[in-house]
């Protein structure tokens, strides 16, 4: 029955995309060392963008909406006309920086789909740091103005830099130790073992290489930073009328947003709330849309720019309390698939490849097709947190046919 | 060895229209946070408004250049060729409990392999540059 407005019974303003959009198709080029791409950054999104409507049997000339973060280079306009899509509708930038947006460029093309302003959109990140210079080196000027000339004077420039203070100051509070970061980079490597596509597949680590790694900036050690890569990644996202079309079977989308807490944004380390992977306002919300707790959860990607940002992470969507980390973070228990959470189980950014956190929601979804090389046993839940410690932040949560 | 906590070569600051008085006070050993004329909140970084109450009657007030360690690091990786030969050096977070606990963001003077203690009360020490071009000031800080 439609009411006198056009809308159907039972269907009211309030309705949240649980369960409205589906994951069609993945795609990602070959990842390289940073540097050592053989393709121009645009040509790289490109690959990942036709691999991606190549999984999900879809004609990339019926892509009409794109969304990314991180201000990515790409420019939809350029893709749409390089890949002769027929109309664009959605052009869509997360704003903020680092991985951030990972899941929120996921949440802006699902809901635009929900809404009706797009029909098949590609959410994608592509990154060649030898043709655009690199994240984890410090500037190069002879003044520094604004925000950055109160930290840059005194050595504090890159992002291991600006992140180690808040996970100081959060392990000094909760009494956590090193052997918890250790166990987030221990289950990455051993991951990325059963990876072919990892850059450090074939470059195992134990807990003797980890503890004589040298220190980048305390509390982390070399094996606590994520890599920094070239490459491209994209997803095709479609309404959940089409997805059974497709080739793979349904992941769908039961939540994604992006946000943060109470001036996140204050600079110079004036957050009120510092020591924060800065997800405690978002997770709470982000189940509500999906209707599932940490409990449901099967399989967990979390963005390690470095290990301390997933502890806090992991802490902030209630997986365990701040005050257990120490008996919770252990490699066993994030091993796939015989853990109770296995964690980041492609390699993640530190062991698979570092493309701003897109590959987590692609092995995400992975999971709930059972295609993962590290495939966890009926997975229905699977989540992904996306770049901890900047403003904003974002999550998502993948679901099988089994959830909606 | 440098006269100064970092080997030269990084950065200079340099002023813009929102915090010309925060540098401009530290040349005069004077550190100044903006406080708001009409709440009498404290802020930092600095910003056109004040965030409590949105009066752009916000201007820059002397404060005590006292406070206790928020929080720190010790970095051993050089990410700019100036501290290429630097070795470890600590960066610390320090809380101004009587400015509104306004946090800031210097270097730790003494031995960088040393112990640091969260909650230590530490007193700022102006490093002046006669050197820059033009001359300018960073605020470090010593354990008290």
């Amino acid at each position: 029955m439609v009411d006198r407005f056009g809308g159907k019974d039972g269907i009211t303003m309030t309705e949240t995309m649980r369960g409205r959009v589906a994951v069609a198709g993945v795609g990602e080029t070959a990842y390289y060392k940073r540097g050592e791409a053989p393709d121009a950054e645009f040509k790289l999104a490109l690959n990942a963008i036709i691999q991606a409507c190549e999984s999900a049997g879809i004609d990339p000339k019926d892509v009409d909406g794109f969304a990314s973060y991180s201000n990515d280079r790409s420019d939809p306009s350029h893709l749409a006309a390089a890949l002769g899509c027929k109309e664009l509708t959605f052009s869509n930038m997360q704003w903020g920086g680092g991985g951030g947006g990972g899941s929120a460029a996921v949440a802006n093309a699902a809901a635009a789909i929900h809404a009706g302003l797009a029909d098949t959109v590609v959410v994608f990140r592509a990154l060649a740091q030898g043709q655009f210079g690199r994240f984890g080196q410090g500037p190069r000027r002879n003044t520094i103005a604004g925000d950055m000339a109160y930290t840059v004077p005194y050595g504090l420039m890159s992002p291991a830099q600006m992140f180690a203070m808040k996970v100081v100051r959060f392990m000094h509070d909760f009494g956590v130790e090193q052997s918890a970061l250790r166990a987030i980079s221990l289950a990455c490597y051993h991951h990325a073992q059963n990876n072919p596509r990892a850059v450090m597949h074939g470059r195992p680590l134990d807990e003797q290489k980890y503890d004589e790694s040298r220190w980048i900036v305390e509390p982390f050690h070399l094996f606590d930073c994520c890599l920094e890569n070239d490459g491209a990644a994209a997803m095709v996202l479609v309404s959940a009328d089409r997805a059974r079309d497709f080739d793979h079977k349904p992941c769908y989308v039961l939540g994604a947003m992006g946000g943060s807490h109470y001036r996140a944004g204050a600079s110079v380390h004036n957050t009120p709330d510092y020591a924060s992977s800065t997800f405690k306002t978002l997770a709470p919300r982000l189940y509500d849309m999906a209707g599932v707790t940490a409990k449901d959860v099967d399989v967990l990607q979390s963005y390690e720019n470095f290990t301390g940002g997933v502890l806090m992470s992991i802490v902030e969507h209630g997986f365990c309390e701040p005050d257990e980390c120490n008996e919770f973070f252990t490699k066993e228990r994030f091993t796939a698939p015989t853990g109770d959470l296995p964690l980041n189980t492609s390699g993640g950014n530190l062991a698979e490849c570092y493309m701003h956190g897109l590959g987590l929601n692609i092995e995400a979804v992975r999971q709930v097709w059972g295609d993962s090389t590290s495939q966890v046993e009926d997975v229905d839940v699977s989540m992904v947190i996306s770049g901890p410690m900047v403003t904003p932040v974002s999550s998502s949560i993948f679901g099988s046919e089994a959830t909606v | 060895m440098s006269e100064y906590y970092l080997n030269p070569g990084l950065a200079q600051p340099a002023a813009t229209p929102v915090d010309e008085p925060y540098w401009s006070g530290l040349r005069d050993n004077v550190l100044k946070v903006q406080q708001c004329g009409s709440c009498g909140g404290y802020q930092w970084g600095p910003e056109w408004i004040c965030h409590h109450c949105h009066s752009d009657q916000v201007s820059f007030v002397d404060v005590e250049p006292k406070g206790v360690i928020y929080s720190y690091e010790r970095v051993w990786h050089p990410v700019h060729p100036a501290l290429a030969e630097q070795g470890p050096y600590i960066v610390v977070l320090v809380e101004l409990p009587h400015a509104g606990n306004v946090r800031m963001v210097g270097n730790l003077l003494g031995d960088p392999e040393a112990e640091v203690i969260i909650g230590a009360e530490v007193e700022g020490v102006f490093e002046h540059h006669e050197d820059g071009d033009p001359p300018f000031t960073l605020l470090n800080w010593r354990v008290v």
